[in-house]
């Protein structure tokens, strides 16, 4: 059964003086039930909206975003985000933060507890449940993040460029983590990126969009075998997926020159 | 130690120098004045010497009207300024991230801010008269309008992902505003409201010398009248330390209520 179905969404920006911009044009996607799906595209190519048209943090201007079926209508705790940028509550402690969900439905302070320990064990940050978030590292940061959004028990995890702060060597980790986390709960994702290696290297499905509008230009099957570790990024079925991507990035790389040059 | 060392920009000199350079700028100040008075370079009547200052101190504090002048300064300030405090900080959040807080708010504001609150003394005379109410009102007036305009500031820079993230958490909108937007605002409430009090002794002293009948700011004016410079001087000292202290008080309270900011 699909969970997400994203069905001819546009988005328009109209702004006082100039033509409106088309940031999203007639988008058709259908993010599969237990699947991992990557969205992978330049930078401006609306991928970003499209995760908050998702998140319900934005309305698009037609079409409709559906999670089984319903209207997605405003934010959800069904839908988790992990967001680039860090977002923990300094404020919190890092098991307060994986709780603040699980509090806000009002649930025992016991069961918080128990799910928070889980999280936290599942991201590998056992032993830092008293810490706050100054003292932690960017990769931490978005470690406790990652479980702050399973704690609530989402039906999707949407991820907007979750590594992209972070250094290549910490990126590859996390990567792994997350995969690994996610080969144990096969927990519906919907991943955006511009790194075609992480696209391909965690996807099941990997949609390459266009820029300018934004439309999906190509939904590339990823049949590389399960689990996948860093050799995976030199076989061959990686370097000729890669292949494929990078002509597609490449041509749109181009046109988007040409029209930026164009005025 | 080279002196080269300690003229590079933005790099850590030992602590022993530092407090060395600050000894020494302190002890400069102090060894001027004495040179001036005790080698009788200028007349006590124009600058009292030091050891005129602490017996006037001395005096005061036997007779206790210093304490009451610091009591009736001290209670003036801190209710002029929690008043203030109690509506800026939660006007000032609201303002910060409601458009219509700030469309209601701005302009009322906007005026205020650049009005000094001197200019209103006559007229709040002419209300409320020379007593505490007064000099409470000044206090208000001056450090309310101004904490509104730094508080919303600090409310606007509250990351709008912040905010996102506690909706895709669950949050509803009120639980936004009390459990992540007031929080994420208090380490800025904090220090602003530290800065706003440095202006709220500035205003104390204003009104007191403007019109009064006890308070530090009387003290020095009354001292004026006869040329006592010791007790001026007096005054002066009390009002800085004062003023250091309350600075004290709010860093300590920064570090203890808010354990998790990140401190100078």
């Amino acid at each position: 059964m699909p969970t997400l179905t994203i069905e001819d969404v546009t988005v328009r920006f109209e702004t006082k003086g100039r033509r409106p911009v088309t940031a999203l044009d007639d988008i058709r996607l259908t993010v599969e039930d237990k699947a991992f799906s990557v969205i992978v595209g330049p930078s401006g190519c609306g991928k970003s909206t499209l995760l908050r048209l998702a998140a319900g943090l934005f309305d698009c201007t037609s079409g409709r975003l559906a999670l089984d079926g319903e209207t997605i209508r405003g934010p959800s705790a069904d839908r988790g985000m992990v967001f680039q940028s860090y977002t923990l509550f300094p404020w919190l402690t890092v098991e307060k933060n994986v709780r603040f969900g699980l509090s806000l439905k009002g649930l025992p302070a016991e069961r918080q507890k128990a799910v928070a320990a889980e999280m936290i064990a599942a991201v590998g940050l056992t032993g830092f449940e008293q810490a706050y978030p100054q003292h932690l590292s960017g990769g931490m940061m978005q470690r406790v993040a990652l479980a702050r959004a399973l704690a609530n028990g989402p039906k999707i995890l949407l991820m907007d460029e979750p590594f992209g702060a972070l250094d290549s060597q910490t990126r590859q980790l996390m990567q792994a983590l997350l995969l690994d986390i996610w080969e144990k709960n096969h927990k519906t994702v919907l991943f955006i990126t511009h790194d075609i290696d992480e696209a391909i290297f965690l996807g099941d499905v990997v949609h390459v969009m266009t820029a300018r509008p934004g439309r999906i230009k190509k939904s590339i099957p990823i049949d590389i075998p399960r689990p996948r570790a860093m050799e995976t990024l030199t076989s061959p079925e990686f370097m000729a997926v890669k292949r494929e991507i990078l002509a597609l990035m490449h041509d749109e790389a181009v046109l988007a020159d040409r029209s930026a040059a164009g005025g | 130690m080279a002196l080269r060392d300690l003229l590079a920009p933005k790099s850590e000199i030992p602590a022993p120098v530092f407090l060395g350079l600050s000894l020494f700028a302190i002890a400069t100040l102090f060894g001027g004045w004495c040179l001036l008075t005790y080698g009788h370079l200028v007349r006590p009547d124009f600058l009292a010497p030091p050891d005129a200052v602490a017996l006037a101190g001395w005096k005061r504090l036997g007779n206790l009207s210093l304490l009451e002048n610091i009591w009736a300064s001290l209670s003036v300030i801190m209710t002029g300024f929690l008043l203030a405090s109690v509506l800026a900080v939660p006007l000032g959040v609201l303002m910060g991230s409601f458009q219509a807080a700030r469309a209601l708010l701005e302009p009322i504001t906007g005026f205020m801010r650049y009005l000094p609150v001197s200019a209103l003394i006559p007229l709040l005379i002419l209300w409320i008269g020379i007593g505490f109410e007064e000099k409470v009102t000044v206090i208000f007036l001056g450090t309310f309008f101004q904490q509104l305009i730094l508080i919303s500031d600090v409310s606007a820079r509250v990351s709008k992902d912040l905010i996102d993230c506690s909706y895709t958490l669950g949050a509803n909108r009120r639980q936004v505003v009390t459990r992540v937007l007031f929080p994420a605002c208090m380490p800025g409430v904090m220090d602003n409201l530290r800065v706003t009090m440095g202006w709220a002794w500035t205003y104390l002293v204003v009104a007191e010398l403007v019109a009064a009948n006890s308070g530090l700011g009387y003290m020095i004016l009354n001292a004026m009248r006869g040329l006592f410079t010791d007790v001026i001087l007096l005054g002066v000292f009390t009002i800085g330390i004062l003023g250091l202290m309350t600075d004290t008080l709010f860093k300590l309270l920064r570090r203890v209520l808010l354990p998790w900011s990140a401190t100078f």
